[in-house]
């Protein structure tokens, strides 16, 4: 049998406080090897934090995390000390959103890939080197040679991105995080970085879980898509299945949201409503409060699942209603 | 094809990679202020190494004949102190002990003070806190107390002095160090660092040390001023340097009862320490927005 490469089963992250914060309430998932998932959510959905939970990287006092994470049959939030070590980097690692802040402004960037190389290597400075080179030609940096004595802040945006992303592969990991990697950069870059990431994911046969908040995006470098909201997964299905075929009232109303085929001049159609606080771990539906078809038995916990397959779903009480009739035909 | 187009800008700035250091060196050179007070510093630490082949006279040498001469007395251009010892060379060997005091106890402080508060930095929570506190308890006294205080309780000389200066300038060092490093752990690098699979000693000798040592650096320079007036200040309440040892405190302590006399001779040394901490502090003011990499 073939074991999936991440599978994360009813994970909850609660940090601790006054008052605390349910960041991630019951998210589970699975991802085969060479894989992508999107996962799509406003600010505060809590997808960062999902993804810092494969990594270990939350605050280990102050967050009380919840369910099984494990990478490779390994139970991550077991790791301890040189595993943990090895695991970063070596098995996962994440590429970041901000490639500007990322870096280390007082090495240069050769420097940067070079010393993760030796350390989960063991190889000396001149091979980590030319991996470093290796790594900036791979990522289509241009004059490689160059740049890789230059330092962070002598690079443009993309370039900086790019030489994140090199960073991150260059212990040729299984499980490449990305959060929201093209955000802070500008659309003609963004599109450049996603077909390149797209690219190394099929040539390295990486799993990748990407996270971001643009719809565009998303759908540009993923396989199957996670609608994220409140801390829990909503609806998850592939790509084709979520944008025409969206059951939960969130994801249509993100589709729905989106500047193609808007008229000009008209108002844009919004989500009206805030994501709530969760300083308590949401009961029944957490989009409710916002939603248009909301009702008393939105309340209902645990709520009704719309299902199709084991990964196409939507947590929704009209959802599953409205999809009764229709699966009781043949 | 698209991905592999190039940005003109990215490849021109390529051509010639600068290192950081070039950079700030390239900076520091077009701020005229800083480099004439560079000069000034540099020239009063030759000054001192080279005491003996440059000053005129022995400093200890006095006779009663030529007390209190006045400034551009035949051989003696600076005039002669209250024993009658050349004032030229007296200043130009005050600057051994003025400058030893004022950096050594810096230098010292600088290595405590940043391990101190960039472990209090980087641990964080209760930790921090509790140090901090009892740094803060250094801080309720003014520097110029504490030190003679700790230089009166120890008793009179020069390592004692240093001692108390020392114990003095560890809590405002350790002070900025904490807060640079509290700023510098939070940032995004630190955490793509650990996602990397980083130790907390890797980060805090590569990544921490790297973005703090800087700036700590440029606010130790601007208190060896502080700290030479403190040593002048000691030596001129009998607690540092003894006589006849010249040093510019203790100069202008024995010079005090001349001043309705030779009031010009009695302020050499105080304009020694002037120039000394103002050309420092300069410096010290080029080298911070030398290394301000964000102008």
């Amino acid at each position: 049998m073939t074991q999936p490469l991440v599978e994360v089963s009813d994970l909850t992250v609660t940090f601790q406080g006054t008052p605390p914060v349910h960041a991630v309430n019951g998210v589970s998932f699975t991802l085969a090897q060479g894989e992508v998932l999107g996962i799509l959510g406003e600010s505060g959905s809590g997808k960062s934090v999902t993804l810092k939970t494969l990594l270990r990287l939350l605050p280990e006092r102050r967050t009380r995390i919840g369910g099984k994470v494990a990478v490779e049959g390994r139970d991550v939030l077991a790791l301890e000390g040189r595993a943990l070590a090895d695991h970063r980097g070596g098995v996962v690692s994440m590429i970041f959103q901000d490639p500007g802040l990322a870096l280390d402004p007082v090495y240069t960037i050769g420097r940067q890939i070079a010393e993760t190389v030796i350390r989960h290597e063991g190889v000396s400075r001149s091979t980590a080197m030319a991996r470093a080179l290796e790594m900036l030609e791979l990522v289509r940096i241009p004059s490689a040679k160059r740049r890789l004595s230059n330092y962070p802040h002598e690079m443009s945006g993309g370039m900086r991105q790019r030489a994140m992303i090199a960073l991150a592969l260059a212990c040729k990991p299984k499980l490449l995080l990305a959060d929201e990697p093209t955000t802070a950069l500008d659309a003609t870059v963004q599109i450049q970085i996603l077909l390149l990431l797209r690219e190394l994911q099929r040539e390295m046969g990486m799993g990748v879980i990407f996270v971001t908040h643009d719809i565009g995006v998303a759908v540009e470098v993923s396989d199957k898509l996670a609608v994220m909201y409140a801390g829990s997964f909503v609806e998850t299905g592939s790509v084709a299945e979520i944008i025409r075929d969206a059951r939960h009232p969130y994801s249509q109303g993100l589709l729905a949201a989106n500047l193609v085929g808007a008229e000009p001049g008209a108002l844009l159609k919004a989500i009206p409503g805030a994501p709530p606080a969760l300083h308590a771990p949401p009961v029944g539906c957490a989009f409710a409060p916002r939603c248009e078809l909301a009702g008393p038995r939105c309340g209902a916990d645990p709520l009704p699942l719309w299902q199709a397959r084991g990964d196409r779903w939507a947590r929704c009480v009209a959802a599953a209603e409205a999809a009764v009739p229709s699966h009781a035909e043949p | 094809m698209a991905v592999a187009q190039t940005d003109i800008e990215t490849l021109a700035t390529a051509d010639k990679p600068r290192g950081y250091w070039s950079g700030v060196g390239r900076r520091f050179l077009k701020d005229k202020v800083a480099v004439a007070a560079g000069c000034v510093a540099g020239g009063l630490i030759l000054m001192a190494i080279f005491a003996p082949w440059v000053a005129p006279q022995d400093p200890f040498d006095g006779t009663m004949i030529r007390r209190l001469s006045p400034i551009g007395t035949e051989g003696y251009p600076l005039g002669a102190d209250e024993l009658g010892r050349d004032m030229l060379s007296r200043l130009i060997y005050g600057a051994r002990l003025s400058l030893f005091m004022g950096v050594t106890p810096v230098l010292i402080a600088f290595v405590i003070g940043s391990a101190i508060g960039i472990a209090a930095g980087y641990a964080g929570g209760w930790v921090n806190s509790i140090t901090m506190r009892v740094l803060d308890v250094f801080y309720a006294f003014p520097s110029v107390l504490l030190a003679i205080a700790i230089s009166g309780a120890l008793g009179a000389g020069i390592l004692n002095g240093l001692l108390s200066l020392t114990v003095v300038f560890i809590p405002p060092i350790a002070r900025v160090a904490e807060s640079v490093t509290t700023a510098v752990r939070k940032l995004e690098y630190i955490e793509a660092a650990r996602a990397s699979g980083a130790s907390a000693f890797t980060i805090v000798r590569a990544h921490v040390l790297g973005n703090v040592l800087g700036p700590i650096f440029v606010y130790a320079t601007s208190l060896i001023s502080v700290s030479m007036i403190l040593a002048a200040g000691l030596s001129f309440l009998g607690l540092g340097v003894s006589p006849p040892n010249p040093e510019w405190g203790l100069m202008l302590n024995t010079l005090r009862n001349a001043i309705y006399v030779q009031p010009w001779l009695a302020a050499l040394p105080g304009v020694m320490i002037f120039l000394t901490s103002i050309s420092f502090n300069m410096l010290s003011d080029g080298l911070r927005s030398a290394m301000d990499i964000k102008q």
